[in-house]
């Protein structure tokens, strides 16, 4: 709980931070300060997000981020990485989260006895992150968040 | 800035604290407590909307509360996705909740009045119309109607786009209104109506569970069709006899499932699908029978040109360019003795291809066993000979009579969501009507201006100006008013530098762009709209295999912030119908005169029909409430007159308000998943089998088409082919997904993916800055060797999506040029380390 709050803070340090649209001027903090007939230096690549400590998701559907870098994992023809450590069976050896257990269902969503091929490319939801800042803040706001404000004695 | 964070037995203790706090009845904050249990509080409202990014069309169910947008997920119910959505689309939920949502119009004045130089102050929605009507007056006195432009989208709803092209088409009298689509599936569009007469692809997607083998050519589906991907995976892993063919010029995350990988060099692909053609007649594997019923061969017009500027050397040497549509007719014979040059042989040696890979890749279409299907997006359609690619891959399936059957299906994929829906369907490029219909033939205008109770001779009969030719009259002051809405051209359109920028700043234009976001198009603007999106509007997209699917307006926008339709139709109050129309028109139709372009085209006794009353209690819908009727019902059932009766029929409005999209043709309330077939297509004749209805004879065309060099190639000055194009985290040019932090940080910024021996050779190492220079432009990016695009030696790849660092001041404004879609996959360049 208290994190979450930590969070709501810190996005609003940044909202504040990176300047709302103020009167008399327009901007895209994600083009930069360079003038459109011109291009700026290229920012130095940032290294991938590195550790097993999760983030919160911004909703129960959300497919969770992936808080460790993939760097070199192989998900092809002839395997799939990220179930050496993520399958049911490696959990106790790994500690990683299993494999939700939506992944189990087919197109119909009959369970199948392992992970549903549909399935197989974790990447196609589930994404490493850089250590970066987004040049712009998001004003999306959890329901947790959403429903404190609602009632009485909630944050407002 | 980090958080203190708390471990596991901190939390227990605090959590005890508030449930005991709570027990004693003392008053705790709504956070303590570990659940919301009342169901009053907890409950969220589910609808169903469309995804708001690719041409797949996934359903998705929104969550909202107190009109907000909580969470997403994948509609189970929906047929194209069955509850799954790609990592774009669980983030739905946010991309409206960008920061910078631009919430109030946006002038550029100096001294409180406009100046094309000065800085962009808020004004209100009577202002920023004012000084546009007064613009659009200035420039159609000036130039007549075709000194105002717009450039539209595939990512408009229907009735945006189908309100927009009545606005422009008879309301202003110009056809100067192409959609961004022009970038994206013009080739596709033009391919089928070569081959089939009639437009849009001939399967969908239940193809994917029937079929044996899958070629993509020229589309990495697992970046960019997500979601049609898992369905492709689970069909290649559940079946291990079915084979994945993936052709390219750089590897990339689709070469993942691939059995048969290929790389070929640039513009090759020509080469190979002609040889696949004469491998399958050599072999004897044509379907006579077939091909002998339902197709006859065509010999296309060579030596077409590259759509460049008429002055450009080659423009000026190609011989073929002022006829580039044109065929003649030739025999079966005569056909098989043109690709008979074309062998696997060769096209292995030009192509750079194992000849083993090539003639697996043979087999999987000459063998009548084996069922496939053939994908391709940009890699086709962005290519200056995009429409014969087209052709030359129906060609194939049309000589084995794999087509139009469950799991044999050649097929087209979209890139936007409505590109289908919005841009072919309703017809907003600048050659067409609806419903496949052209601008060019009086009987399509007749029976367009009739449906619109115009009067004859209203819409004009030549075609306007289309993308790349928009860019270049604005640089040569040749289109003084220009509005674009929901697109970025001046980061997604080609030679941004020499063409569009110009055109943008050039004094004599007024400029207006109409976005949700500050985009850099926005910035180059001289008048900015902000603009309601997805699910802030009423809405309804068209997705690549014919679904048409709606949604309801869910939350309201921020600000002043007003839909595209509203825009467009409360912009056509201020024009009077003598401001616009000469007079013999008028005579025509003398009603019309002192009525506004509003009450001509919008509240013409048809649009405004259906009261607001109809609208589904418990929505909101700021359109109709604005205009005092049910603007979108009465859009829908005026346009949908074109199709009804004409292989094109959708369902009456309210049906799609309740299903999850249906494939037109919808006949008697059944859709139509397999056109051109009996027992399948309604519009097939009984005892045919099959009937290519979309041309006069019932018949495709097979076209002998050869292969031409791309417009620009590596040289000594400039040694490497550029390729461009997306991620599978990025939308187009980022607006909404650079706005989503767990987006952003999956993919921060474009890099230049390269060859490692090509970056050692250079001396430059990975995360090394470099210069990616055209004859055009540069941008500096850094080198990635070892990402998740694998370019051969020789390539570049970078994609688009990154606005601080503009590819597209780089590429070439080369073209197909009969469907006028650039090649953004090919140019040539150097790279040099800052």
């Amino acid at each position: 709980m208290m994190k979450r709050f930590g969070i709501a803070m810190l996005a609003l340090a940044i909202a504040a931070g990176t300047g709302a649209l103020t009167a008399q001027t327009l901007n895209s903090p994600l083009r930069g300060v360079s003038p459109l007939n011109e291009e700026g230096p290229a920012a130095p690549m940032t290294p991938m997000r590195n550790t097993a400590e999760k983030e919160p998701r911004n909703y129960p559907e959300q497919p969770p981020v992936i808080p460790h870098s993939i760097d070199g994992y192989q998900i092809d023809l002839n395997g799939n990485k990220c179930l050496t450590c993520h399958a049911r069976a490696r959990t106790a050896e790994s500690q990683a989260p299993m494999v939700s257990i939506t992944h189990f269902m087919d197109r119909d969503g009959q369970f199948l006895a392992s992970v549903s091929p549909r399935r197989f490319f974790c990447t196609e939801c589930h994404v490493p992150q850089n250590v970066v800042g987004p040049p712009v803040s998001n004003d999306f706001v959890d329901i947790d968040t959403l429903l404190s404000r609602a009632s009485p004695g909630g944050k407002r | 800035m980090t958080t203190p964070k708390l471990d596991r037995r901190q939390m227990l203790k605090l959590e005890a604290a508030a449930i005991a706090a709570a027990a004693a009845g003392m008053p705790v904050p709504a956070l303590a407590a570990n659940l919301v249990a009342e169901r009053d509080a907890s409950e969220l409202k589910w609808d169903k909307a469309a995804c708001r990014f690719c041409g797949t069309g996934c359903s998705v169910m929104v969550a909202t509360k107190d009109n907000r947008v909580v969470a997403t997920h994948g509609d189970t119910k929906s047929e194209v996705n069955r509850g799954l959505n790609c990592v774009k689309g669980y983030f739905l939920s946010k991309i409206m909740y960008g920061h910078d949502r631009l919430t109030q119009p946006m002038l550029r004045k100096t001294n409180g009045k406009y100046d094309k130089n000065g800085e962009f102050t808020p004004v209100s929605w009577d202002e920023a119309f004012d000084i546009m009507a007064e613009k659009w007056k200035a420039a159609i006195k000036k130039r007549g109607p075709n000194g105002v432009a717009m450039f539209g989208s595939g990512q408009w709803t229907i009735w945006e786009g189908y309100a927009a092209s009545k606005l422009y088409k008879a309301g202003f009298r110009t056809n100067n209104i192409d959609p961004n689509a022009r970038h994206c599936m013009a080739s596709a569009v033009a391919g089928m109506m070569r081959t089939f007469g009639i437009d849009e692809p001939p399967g969908c997607y239940d193809d994917i569970e029937a079929a044996d083998a899958f070629v993509l050519w020229g589309s990495n589906m697992a970046e960019m069709h997500p979601i049609l991907w898992t369905r492709l995976t689970d069909r290649r892993l559940s079946a291990p006899h079915v084979r994945v063919a993936v052709l390219s010029t750089f590897e990339h995350r689709s070469f993942d499932l691939a059995d048969i990988g290929m790389v070929f060099v640039p513009q090759t692909d020509l080469y190979i699908l002609n040889a696949i053609a004469n491998h399958i007649i050599k072999t004897g594997r044509v379907n006579k029978e077939f091909v002998a019923a339902h197709t006859v061969f065509k010999r296309g017009q060579t030596d077409i040109g590259y759509g460049l500027r008429p002055e450009h050397p080659l423009q000026k040497k190609a011989t073929g360019a002022a006829k580039a549509n044109d065929s003649t007719d030739m025999t079966f014979d005569e056909y098989a003795k043109f690709v008979s040059d074309y062998t696997l042989e060769k096209a292995a040696q030009m192509s750079g291809v194992p000849l083993n890979r090539l003639e697996a890749l043979a087999e999987l279409y000459a063998d009548p066993k084996t069922k496939v299907v053939s994908f391709w997006t940009m890699g086709f359609n962005q290519h200056t000979r995009g429409v014969w690619c087209n052709n030359l891959v129906y060609n194939i399936h049309l000589l084995t009579g794999k087509i139009c059957e469950p799991g044999n299906s050649p097929f087209s994929l979209t890139g936007q969501p409505s590109a289908c829906g919005t841009a072919r369907e309703v017809g907003t490029f600048s050659h067409r009507l609806p419903a496949d219909m052209v601008v060019t033939n009086k009987a399509h205008r007749d029976i367009t201006e009739k449906i619109w109770q115009l009067p004859e001779g209203t819409i004009p009969d030549k075609n306007g100006a289309h993308a790349v030719l928009q860019s270049r009259m604005l640089k040569d002051g040749l289109i003084n008013a220009y509005w674009v809405q929901v697109n970025n051209n001046l980061q997604a359109g080609p030679n941004a530098n020499e063409e569009t920028y110009p055109g943008f700043r050039n004094p004599d234009n007024f400029i207006v762009v109409s976005d949700a976001y500050p985009t850099v198009t926005a910035l180059a603007a001289d008048l900015v709209l902000p603009t309601a999106m997805w699910v802030e509007k009423e809405g309804a997209y068209g997705n690549a295999e014919r679904r048409t699917q709606f949604w309801h307006q869910l939350v309201t926008a921020p600000g002043e912030a007003k839909s595209d339709l509203w825009q467009l139709m409360e912009f056509s109050k201020r024009f009077k119908i003598e401001e616009v129309w000469p007079e013999e028109l008028i005579a025509k139709k003398p009603e019309v005169r002192g009525k506004t372009l509003f009450d001509v085209l919008y509240k013409n006794g048809q649009v405004d029909k259906f009261p607001t009353s109809e609208i589904e209690a418990g929505y909101g819908n700021e359109e109709s409430k604005a205009f005092g009727f049910y603007v979108h019902k009465g859009l829908f059932e005026e346009y949908a007159q074109f199709g009804r009766g004409h292989g094109h029929d959708l369902a009456p409005f309210e049906t799609y308000h309740r299903e999850r999209g249906l494939r037109w043709p919808v006949v008697n309330g059944q859709e139509t998943k397999w056109r051109f077939r009996e027992g399948s297509d309604p519009y097939v004749k009984k005892g045919t089998e099959v009937q290519f209805y979309g041309h006069a004879d019932g018949k495709a065309r097979i076209f002998a088409l050869p292969f031409e060099p791309a417009a620009e190639a590596p040289d000594t000055d400039y040694p490497f082919w550029l390729s461009t194009g997306r991620v599978l985290e990025h939308w187009h040019s980022g607006t909404m997904t650079r706005r989503v932090p767990e987006l952003y940080k999956a993919f921060p910024e474009a890099v230049c993916f390269m060859h490692p021996d090509d970056a050692q050779d250079a001396k430059i190492r990975r995360g090394d800055e470099v210069k990616v220079i055209s004859r055009r432009g540069f941008i500096r990016a850094r080198v990635e060797t070892r990402g998740r695009d694998r370019p051969p030696k020789g390539l570049v790849f970078v994609p688009w999506f990154d606005e601080s660092k503009l590819i597209n001041k780089v590429t070439l404004d080369a073209t197909d040029p009969i469907s006028l879609q650039t090649d953004f996959k090919k140019c040539a360049v150097r790279i040099e380390k800052v």
